[in-house]
């Protein structure tokens, strides 16, 4: 990682308070969907309510988009002093804003405190969860109302595009892009300016600008959180490939499962059209683009670009051979730009730091920076960015904190569905595009499983298999029958009717499916099989041989026992037991009826004693 | 013209064809379910794969949407090839055990059925190749079925199963089903398909019972022909 990221990531916080001038007080508060679950509108709510009791109304809040730290919501940075303040309750307010806001004090129990030092920290910088990242297109989030345009304007917003539409010709867009080596963030990683330089040169009109929101992995929201946060960002970013290819028509196609994503994203692209830069003759140029947002009904496939395009055609979202690439014929067999939401994010970006500055981050192969979400049993669960060519130890130990509870890290899934599960001995693998790939994983659009040493790894199989049975379109035979047909066997192995020849069986499959497949779906269905077998295939042997699931997650393999040196006859298990599988009389060691119990784990956790373990 | 390498052969094949009619061309077989001269390509069943080399890049592609290409090599047979159609035939013979065009294709290539599959019991004879409703929708022009839901969840049908008033009992679909799956009975002047009854009509000259009045009715209205020229049988005609 370059020497100056943190300066230039942290250097954002800073540009915004000169827009509102050095000592202007704000409070930018994280309204994105994570921390609204964890009530952060009714804390907003409440900030507003008290600022107008304590007459202090001329202090701006900004109900921002994600801030990334998930784990920790709601959470609020209060300027001009920039203090990050989490977990915060509508009952901090009035306190918040007394002393806080009011004179500039502290308070310390909102601030984080490091984990192993204990020392609490001011600011986000100053956070191990922020520190190591360079946060340049997510960063942003943290210094935008998503409903209010000028706050994008504030931070250098559609200067790219003015910059485009007076100064460059479409081919110098296009040659800007391809010098600072973007390539797409939703999974291929197929570089986007060979993309546009096609659609540019290809014959048939009108041309189409799409941005791929079907975020369907499960666990992964970088693209919510971005469509959310600053959904201009991704406009600009469409209106200059537009420009570049020579569209005058664009689509957003986002799942309707992300309904702020939706509203935001309409109130954007409203707001860009009142100020002239979307629709007719923007900025007085005489180009012309206009975007409409397609909502999809949440079919993973849809994400498949041919599926994407029969979804918006109004037609069953079912891909198609793609021998001829939408760069020729794509929607409504028109030549078409299909990227992915996080890809057009950066667009702006390349236009107004250069493309060197872009390809100075990252790796040989993979520029710029990557969001990633942080999901499963880590410490800190949220999104981060990170410069290309991160570790995976960097990310899942400096960042993420770690393993919750303490626990042995096992293993992380990369990639969503179609990705791979990598295991402890390539933690410091680099991620990028190529080596994810080289180790049988995928960089998808950014998601990652942090497993630990209670993950079975054939479970895990088995889970994103049974997940791709479901989301399989169904067209093709390899696909369809296939991904159904090793999903069965896993599910066999898990409940323990597992075979001998199982594993060679699932191998043999694994290849012809992702051979004989139509699309990608099918094509990358195999990974999750593949590389759990490749990294763990003890653990699929101990199912199938022994009977035995080592994690003690397989409910088919597993029994509970009660410790009898430990259980003090207390008599709690017996109370949660949902099934009467437990029985003892008061004070005297407890027992568990296996036949009557099923395996759902409520006893272990009302256990005081730590005296129910699984065998 | 293109010229093509093909199973070591050196083949020339038109220009605007496909693999799969330039490989046949050339003498050598290729199975195929869902490849039906009477509709477009859907590429469903995947048998038709074959091996192709571009330069140093390998890769496996459906030879019935594959466009020929200048200097092509082609390989119908590799052991990629073969992993691929055997699965394939596999998964089917679990599918529909009862359809003996599977079986008797699969005894042809040297297939058996793979004994860690369970046998499905409610699939019928479909495959999914959508034969029937890519005929349905662009040579008859009625789309009176189609596909629902989802993966193996995947049916073709009337909307919501119930008996159609698109449907002209044509039975198109039955003739282009590779299988034999979709059943249509016809006993004197009633035909069945589909969950609806069909009133047939009788040719003016020879009494047969030949077409569904529907049908008739259907192409009058889009030919212009009248109804009495139309109720002749093709025999009588």
């Amino acid at each position: 990682m370059s020497g100056n990221t943190d300066k230039q990531s942290h250097a954002i916080l800073d540009n915004l308070s000169l827009y509102y001038g050095p000592k202007k007080k704000f409070v930018a508060i994280c309204a994105g969907t994570g921390c609204r679950a964890y009530g952060s509108l009714k804390v907003k709510d409440a900030l507003q309510a008290e600022l107008k009791k304590q007459n202090m109304t001329y202090v701006d809040v900004l109900a921002t988009g994600c801030l990334g730290f998930c784990e920790k919501g709601p959470m609020m940075i209060i300027h001009p002093d920039k203090y990050f303040y989490h977990s915060v309750k509508e009952s901090d307010i009035p306190e918040i804003v007394e002393k806080t806001i009011g004179k500039g004090e502290v308070i310390s129990r909102l601030l984080y405190r490091h984990p192993e030092t204990q020392k609490t920290l001011f600011r986000e910088e100053d956070l191990p969860f922020y520190k190591k990242q360079l946060r340049v297109v997510f960063g942003k989030n943290g210094m935008i109302d998503p409903s209010r345009i000028e706050d994008y304007f504030a931070i250098d917003g559609y200067q790219a595009l003015a910059k485009v539409l007076s100064e460059m010709t479409p081919e110098q867009v296009i040659s800007e892009v391809k010098k600072a080596g973007l390539r797409g963030r939703g999974g291929g990683g197929f570089p986007a300016a060979v993309k546009w330089e096609g659609v540019r040169k290809a014959a048939g009109e009108p041309k189409y600008v799409i941005a791929n929101g079907d975020e369907g992995d499960p666990g992964a929201y970088m693209d919510r959180s971005l469509m959310e946060g600053n959904p201009h960002s991704v406009i600009e970013g469409m209106i200059i490939g537009a420009y570049a290819v020579g569209s005058n028509h664009g689509y957003i196609y986002v799942r309707n499962e992300y309904p702020l994503a939706v509203e935001n994203l309409s109130k954007a692209i409203q707001a860009a059209k009142d100020n002239g830069l979307l629709g007719e003759n923007i900025l007085g140029t005489g180009f012309s683009f206009d975007i409409q947002i397609n909502k999809g009904a949440g079919a993973f496939v849809c994400g498949e670009s041919s599926a994407l395009f029969a979804s918006i055609e109004g037609r069953a979202g079912e891909p198609r051979a793609k021998y001829v690439h939408a760069v020729d014929r794509g929607l409504y067999d028109k030549p078409t730009v299909l990227n992915n939401v996080e890809t057009w994010a950066n667009v702006p970006l390349i236009i107004n730091k250069g493309a060197d500055w872009f390809a100075s981050i990252g790796t040989e192969g993979s520029k710029g920076t990557k969001i990633f979400s942080l999901v499963g049993k880590i410490n800190n669960t949220g999104l981060i960015e990170v410069p290309m060519g991160t570790t995976l130890y960097e990310i899942i130990y400096d960042m993420g904190g770690g393993i919750t509870g303490g626990r042995k890290f096992k293993a992380v899934q990369t990639g969503g569905p179609s990705g791979g599960c990598i295991p402890e001995s390539l933690l410091d693998l680099p991620v990028d595009f190529d080596r994810l790939y080289d180790v049988g994983s995928m960089m998808g659009s950014g998601g990652m499983i942090v497993m630990d040493d209670t993950s079975c790894m054939v479970d895990v199989a088995r889970y994103f298999l049974e997940f791709l049975k479901e989301e399989s379109c169904g067209k093709c035979v390899p696909c369809r029958e296939g991904v159904r047909r090793m999903s069965e066997i896993l599910e066999d192995i898990c409940a323990g009717r597992g075979r001998e020849g199982d594993i060679e069986l699932l191998e043999t499959m694994s290849t012809a499916v992702a051979d004989g497949s139509l699309c990608a779906l099918g094509g990358s269905a195999p990974n999750p099989v593949l590389s759990t077998i490749r990294y763990f295939r003890e653990e699929y042997e101990a199912h199938i041989r022994d009977h035995r699931c080592p994690a003690g997650v397989c409910k088919g393999l597993i029994s509970y026992n009660i410790d009898e040196e430990k259980c003090t006859g207390c008599g709690v298990c017996v109370k949660v037991c949902a099934t009467k599988a437990i029985t003892g009389e008061l004070k005297k060691v407890h027992t568990i009826d296996n036949d009557k119990c099923t395996r759902c784990g409520a006893c272990i956790q009302s256990c005081k004693f730590d005296a129910i373990y699984v065998k | 013209m293109v010229n093509m390498i093909i199973d070591g052969k050196n083949v020339t094949a038109r220009k605007d064809t496909m693999l799969l009619e330039a490989i046949r061309g050339a003498g050598i077989s290729v199975p195929t379910l869902c490849a039906h001269e009477s509709v477009s390509r859907s590429g469903a069943c995947r048998l038709c794969v074959v091996e192709i080399k571009k330069g140093n890049r390998t890769r496996i592609v459906t030879s019935c949407l594959y466009g020929v290409e200048e200097g092509l090599i082609v390989n119908t047979k590799s052991e990629r090839v073969l992993n691929v159609r055997r699965l394939v035939m596999e998964l089917l013979l679990a599918r529909c055990p009862e359809s003996d065009v599977l079986q008797k294709m699969a005894a042809e290539m040297g297939i058996e059925t793979q004994p860690r599959f369970a046998i499905d019991t409610d699939k019928g004879k479909c495959i999914l190749c959508r034969s029937c409703v890519r005929v349905c929708e662009e040579v008859v022009g009625v789309s009176a079925i189609g596909l629902f839901s989802r993966g193996s969840y995947k049916e073709v049908g009337t909307p919501y199963n119930e008996p159609s008033d698109a449907c002209i009992g044509c039975g198109a679909c039955v003739y282009v089903c590779p299988t034999g799956h979709i059943e249509m009975t016809s006993t004197g002047d009633k035909r069945k398909i589909w969950g609806r009854t069909f009133k047939m009509q009788a040719c003016i000259r020879c009494g047969k019972y030949f077409a569904p009045v529907d049908q008739l009715k259907y192409i009058s209205k889009k030919t212009g022909t009248s109804m009495e020229e139309l109720s002749i049988c093709t025999e009588c005609r």
